[in-house]
C-alpha cells in the first residue's frame, strides 16, 4: 500500500487535476440546473489529521447539509457534497420557485429534502462519471444519503474506513460559488488508502518520488 | 475554570473546576469516566470498536474502544483518581446516514457503543447514563465539579445526564 505521507509534489498535482475535472463537470451541471454561472476554486489536496477536516467548513459544530455516497469499483472511496443552509435555501428558491419558510434553521420539508438529495445525486454523479472517463476506471456511486447536522459528526463518518488504516486522510476539496456568493459548497473526495495506487497506475503516474 | 477540548481519536482528563468537551460526535462515542470523591473526570472520543481491526501497527491507542478506555483509566489514576470508584456515561454512536444496504462499516455507531459497554464491563465500571444511537450528532461537555454531562444536539436543544 502506498504511504499517503510519502507522495511527491507531482502526485499531488495529479490529484489536484483529478479534483479539477470532477468538480468542473459537477459545477457545470449545477450551473445548468439553476441557470446561473458557477465558479470554482483550484482544488486543494491536503493530507490532514482527523480532527482538522471539519475546519474546512467552519468548524465541528457548524450545521451543514451533506450528501454522502460510497464510490465502489476499481477505486473505492467516500464522497461528500456539502452545502451550508443559506446556499441550500438559494438553490431551492431557484429550483422550485418558492421561498423556503420554516421555523427552525435546519427543518426542511420532505419536498425540499428530496430536491436537495437529487441535486447531490446529479452533482456527485457528474463528478464521478467524468473521473471515470478520465481514468478509464470503473467507479460507481452508491445511492446517496442526505443528512443535516454538525459538520464534524457528518464528515467523521467518511473517515471511518481510513481510521482503520492510519490517522491521516487525503482529501480533494473543491469549493464552488455563484457570482454573488449566494451558493457556496464543497466537494470532498476521500479515496480509500488502497485506491491511490490504482488511480496513479491507470494514469501512468509513478508511485514514488518527484518527477 | 478551563474547558479542555478533546479531538477525534483523542482523550483528556480534568480536575474540578475544569470541564472537558468534545464536539461533533457522529458515529464516534464519547466515553466519560468520573471519580466523584476526587472530582476527576476523563473523556475519550472513540472512533472505532476494536484495535485488532486495524490494518497497521503504528496505531493511535485512543482511536479504539478496547485501547482508549484503559489508557483513559491510567491517565486518570496518574492525576489521583481511584479506578475502583469510577462510573461512566456514554453519548454518541449515531447512524448519521441511512443506506439501503447495511454492511458492517455503515453500522459503525451501534458497534462502537457495544464495544465501549463491553470494555467498561471488563473493567467493572458501572454505566450511570447513556444517550446513544439515533441519527443526530452530539456535542458533549463534562463538568468535573458536578459530574454532570451536558449533551447538545442540533434542533433538539441541550439535556443533562
Amino acid at each position: 500500500m502506498m504511504q499517503i505521507g510519502k507522495m511527491g509534489e507531482f502526485q499531488l498535482d495529479v490529484l489536484r487535476e483529478v479534483g479539477n475535472i470532477g468538480a468542473g463537470n459537477a459545477t457545470t451541471a449545477l450551473s445548468h440546473l439553476i441557470q446561473k454561472e458557477i465558479d470554482m476554486t483550484v482544488p486543494q489536496v491536503k493530507i490532514i489529521s482527523f480532527h482538522e477536516i471539519a475546519d474546512f467548513i467552519g468548524g465541528d459544530e457548524v450545521v451543514v447539509i451533506a450528501v454522502f455516497l460510497r464510490v465502489e469499483g476499481d477505486c473505492p472511496g467516500n464522497m461528500f457534497f456539502i452545502l451550508d443552509i443559506p446556499s441550500a435555501d438559494y438553490l431551492l428558491e431557484h429550483l422550485m420557485g418558492t421561498l423556503p419558510k420554516r421555523s427552525e434553521e435546519s427543518q426542511f420539508t420532505e419536498m425540499e429534502l428530496s430536491a436537495l438529495h437529487e441535486i447531490g445525486n446529479i452533482l456527485a454523479g457528474s463528478y464521478l462519471s467524468s473521473l471515470a472517463d478520465f481514468t478509464k476506471l470503473n467507479m460507481q456511486p452508491t445511492v446517496p444519503s442526505l443528512a443535516i447536522d454538525m459538520a464534524g459528526a457528518l464528515l467523521s463518518y467518511g473517515l471511518i474506513e481510513l481510521g482503520q488504516a492510519g490517522d491521516y486522510a487525503l482529501t480533494i476539496d473543491t469549493a464552488f460559488f455563484e457570482g454573488n456568493e449566494n451558493v457556496r459548497g464543497h466537494f470532498f473526495l476521500i479515496p480509500d488508502p488502497d485506491s491511490f495506487e490504482t488511480l496513479f497506475t491507470s494514469l501512468g503516474v509513478p508511485l514514488h518520488g518527484d518527477y | 475554570m478551563e474547558i479542555i477540548k478533546v479531538g477525534m481519536a483523542d482523550a483528556a482528563v480534568a480536575k474540578s473546576p475544569d470541564k472537558i468537551r468534545t464536539t461533533g460526535l457522529g458515529s464516534c462515542v464519547g466515553v466519560v469516566l468520573y471519580d466523584r470523591n476526587k472530582k476527576i473526570a476523563g473523556m475519550a472520543h472513540v472512533m472505532l470498536p476494536d484495535s485488532t481491526l486495524g490494518k497497521n501497527l503504528e496505531t493511535n491507542l485512543l482511536k479504539y474502544a478496547d485501547t482508549a478506555i484503559p489508557t483513559l483509566i491510567n491517565r486518570m489514576e496518574e492525576i489521583g483518581a481511584n479506578s475502583r470508584m469510577l462510573v461512566a456515561k456514554l453519548a454518541g454512536g449515531a447512524q448519521m446516514f441511512t443506506f439501503l444496504s447495511q454492511n458492517d462499516t455503515m453500522r459503525i455507531g451501534p458497534r462502537n457503543v457495544e464495544a465501549c459497554k463491553q470494555v467498561l464491563k471488563e473493567h467493572s465500571i458501572q454505566i450511570l447514563a447513556e444517550d446513544t444511537g439515533g441519527s443526530s450528532g452530539r456535542t458533549i461537555e463534562m463538568d468535573a465539579e458536578t459530574g454532570i454531562l451536558q449533551i447538545r444536539m442540533v434542533n433538539q436543544g441541550t439535556k443533562e445526564v
